[in-house]
């Protein structure tokens, strides 16, 4: 055995201590309810955070409490008492199990439904695995990889402590502390969320969606995305779940800012499967998200999102294509089912020459909920020969439901060109019972025709995540015919 | 195969089928012919199980089971195929995709395995030989921009994925010139065996120059007032329905 020094010794005990301290902090640090000036800066202390940040939270909290909450979107809801939330609280530590027996019966069925693998089922039901597991060496592998070529992909809150110089320059500058009511609620008391950084020329060798999915499956109330793409770079993203996340937490403002440098690519995908509340529309979660992206010269920015969970969503994941040739796009699949709401849709700005966008929207609702598209196509003055096309289609099953549309088109420049399709349809009875004489049940047919339906947006996920999101889209409507 | 005893039926409280008799042994060909408004489709519709009509009395036995409480797809299951009039449209999913959805789930009633992909493409690749369908067809949406005649082809092509026990073909000849029709009633020839039975419900006497019935009925308001051998149909393609309604009375 080799010699103790005193020097491990006393490394020793400043871990140990550290460990201690940390644990501590934790379990007695939730802060009392309420949010003023201390408690922001209480929760920037609490995470060291350098000055300039704590500035720039409070900044963004003294813009919110001027604001007021906003109430132009087709959902009905019980607004949240923001003086009753607890905004800083630790991670609860989620009761350890020992293996998937443990784990809830309906929970795992949904996992064996989706296909996701016995390891994966075992880390996002939180059972303590073998230190062998694949996926720890495949997370591991995947570090390895993305360090040799250069790119930064780590907690924000870690890359504010170690790029604050990178962290510092883009952080606000797509959606900027006063942009709304939620995104300045967020800019001031954000926990958490991810950084990612591409260095110029270098191609993100793998969709950071596996590695991402196994190692930050838990997201917080109050998330924050940064994803900066430099020159000539290209990256794949994905964030979300198909697995069902039972959150405690009522109300989500997260907060994602993409900045696509010049002839840089970056393809967002989310799937949201929050727990969309009970059958009679009791409980559930508000998701009311700010996302947007910046496009610099011949650059391309597209948004993927498949959205079957939560009970209010609000959301409008945007392009503003600033460079010329810039590309923004946005594909989306919005599933509402008994007294779930959404409104959601995108926004495309276009500012620089030759910029194009593309919306293909999907919306599906059954039971009692109400499906909103709302988007803007706005083209500058200065935006010549801009180019934009938008498909905005609705399914409806049964009666009681709704689907609408808010197309809002702002043209300064009469070089460009604009079309807009839309299309409502209803499952007929016609189609069931021609799907049920060929052996194929109602359950099964209603997911043979929603796919169908939203064919062209499933096509643009990552493809291990198109099949999962598929099976996820035959989960969401199920029971919805009775 | 088929037994349907004083089959009586209505939608709506309107009386369609009132009193119906007919039995198709395996190996046989039936044509059930009649005037518009006679109830041939709701026959076909009520043997395939649509929940739009109320039996109210009668029965409905496949091969020695009654089948008239069964859901549509348990129908099919057994063995029962309808080659609709009007097909629908179910865009974004292809023939391809469609009909393994189809075979599958009726394999997985059976407690079967998926169909392993080499041999569903060796079974694509015949019938669709069969039925003189280009490969390209099959990647199309289900029905959707079809001709008339495609879709008709396209279920006689789903018919032979199926390979039921008994088909009923409801007017699969509307919609087809001389030279669809040739290929569809070759086809349909060519899947005839003795374990399987079809009925063929027509207007004209035109498809059954193809596809030569065993037996003629004459379905007339809601009752099969008269059967015979194809003469009857060459018989009615000459003289109409109207001496039959007169010797009714």
């Amino acid at each position: 055995m080799s010699k103790y020094t005193e020097d491990d010794l006393e490394q020793e005990l400043k871990t140990q201590e550290y460990k201690y301290g940390f644990y501590t902090d934790i379990e007695s640090e939730t802060f009392a309810k309420g949010l003023n000036e201390d408690v922001v800066i209480a929760i920037s202390k609490k995470k060291n955070e350098p000055q300039w940040m704590t500035d720039w939270r409070l900044e963004a909290y003294r813009v919110w409490k001027k604001m007021e909450e906003p109430e132009w979107a087709n959902v009905h809801y019980t607004k949240p008492k923001f003086q009753d939330i607890a905004y800083y609280s630790a991670p609860k530590e989620k009761p350890k199990l020992n293996s998937l027996d443990e784990v809830d019966p309906e929970l795992l069925d949904t996992f064996k439904r989706l296909g996701i693998s016995l390891d994966e089922q075992k880390k996002l039901a939180n059972v303590a695995v073998d230190i062998v597991m694949d996926s720890v060496s495949v997370a591991t592998t995947f570090k390895k990889t993305l360090g040799e070529k250069g790119i930064i992909f780590m907690p924000i809150s870690e890359a504010i402590q170690e790029h604050p110089e990178l962290v510092r320059k883009y952080l606000g500058t797509v959606v900027p502390t006063t942009d709304n009511f939620y995104a300045a609620l967020n800019s001031a008391v954000f926990s958490d969320g991810s950084f990612c950084y591409i260095p110029k020329g270098v191609r993100c060798p793998m969709e950071l969606s596996t590695y991402f999915r196994i190692n930050e499956g838990g997201t917080g109330q109050f998330e924050r995305t940064l994803v900066v793409a430099d020159k000539g770079s290209y990256v794949s993203y994905l964030e979300g779940c198909t697995a069902p996340s039972r959150d405690e937490n009522q109300l989500h403002a997260a907060v994602v800012e993409l900045i696509a440098l010049d002839d840089s690519e970056i393809k967002y995908s989310t799937v949201q499967n929050w727990y969309p509340g009970n059958k009679e529309g009791k409980g559930g979660v508000y998701n009311f998200v700010t996302k947007r992206a910046i496009c610099e010269t011949n650059a391309k920015v597209s948004w993927t999102q498949v959205e079957t969970g939560s009970a209010v969503t609000w959301k409008y994941p945007s392009c503003i294509l600033k460079g010329n040739n810039s590309v923004g796009e946005f594909y989306s699949i919005a599933v509402t089912n008994n007294h779930q709401q959404a409104d959601t849709g995108t926004k495309m700005i276009h500012l620089g020459k030759n910029t194009k966008s593309t919306i293909i929207s999907k919306g599906i609702s059954a039971g009692k909920s109400q499906n909103s598209y709302r988007g803007l196509v706005q083209i500058s003055s200065r935006a010549e020969n801009a180019r934009n096309f938008s498909q905005c289609d609705s399914l409806l099953m049964g009666n009681d439901c709704g689907a609408h549309t808010f197309p809002y088109i702002e043209v300064k420049n009469k070089s460009a060109q604009i079309e807009h399709e839309a299309t409502t349809s209803k499952i007929g009875e016609e189609q069931l019972f021609y799907c049920n004489q060929r052996g194929i049940d109602t359950e099964k047919a209603i997911a043979l025709i929603v796919n169908g339906f939203s064919k062209e947006v499933l096509n643009k996920l990552p493809m291990e995540f198109a099949v999962e999101a598929q099976k996820l889209l035959e989960i969401s409507l199920e029971g919805s015919v009775g | 195969m088929l037994k349907i005893e004083n089959l009586q039926a209505s939608i709506d409280d309107k009386s369609i089928l009132k009193g119906l008799n007919l039995e198709v042994k395996a190996g046989e060909v039936h044509a059930i012919m009649g005037p518009n408004g006679a109830g041939k489709s709701t026959l076909a519709n009520i043997i395939a199980g649509k929940d739009d009509y109320e039996i109210t009395e009668g029965t409905i036995e496949l091969n020695g089971e009654d089948i008239s409480e069964l859901a549509p797809e348990e129908r099919a299951h057994n063995g029962v195929f309808l080659s609709f009039q009007y097909p629908v449209e179910i865009p974004g999913v292809s023939v391809t995709n469609f009909i393994k959805t189809a075979i599958n789930e009726t394999r997985k009633a059976k407690g079967l395995e998926d169909m392993p992909a080499k041999d569903m493409l060796k079974m694509i690749r015949e019938k669709s030989e069969l039925l003189e369908i280009d490969r390209k067809f099959l990647s199309r949406s289900l029905n959707e921009g079809f001709s008339g005649g495609e879709k008709k082809r396209n279920e006689i092509f789903q018919m032979a994925m199926l390979e039921p026990k008994l088909a009923i073909l409801d007017e699969t000849d509307s919609g087809l010139d001389i030279d669809a029709l040739r290929i569809v009633a070759n086809g349909v020839n060519k899947l005839k065996s003795k374990d399987n039975a079809v009925i063929v419900i027509t207007h004209y006497q035109r498809l059954l120059d193809y596809i030569v019935p065993d037996f003629v009925h004459v379905l007339h308001n809601g009752k099969i007032v008269k059967s015979g051998d194809a003469s009857l149909a060459i018989e009615l393609e000459a003289k109409g329905y109207d001496w039959i309604k007169q010797e009714l009375v």
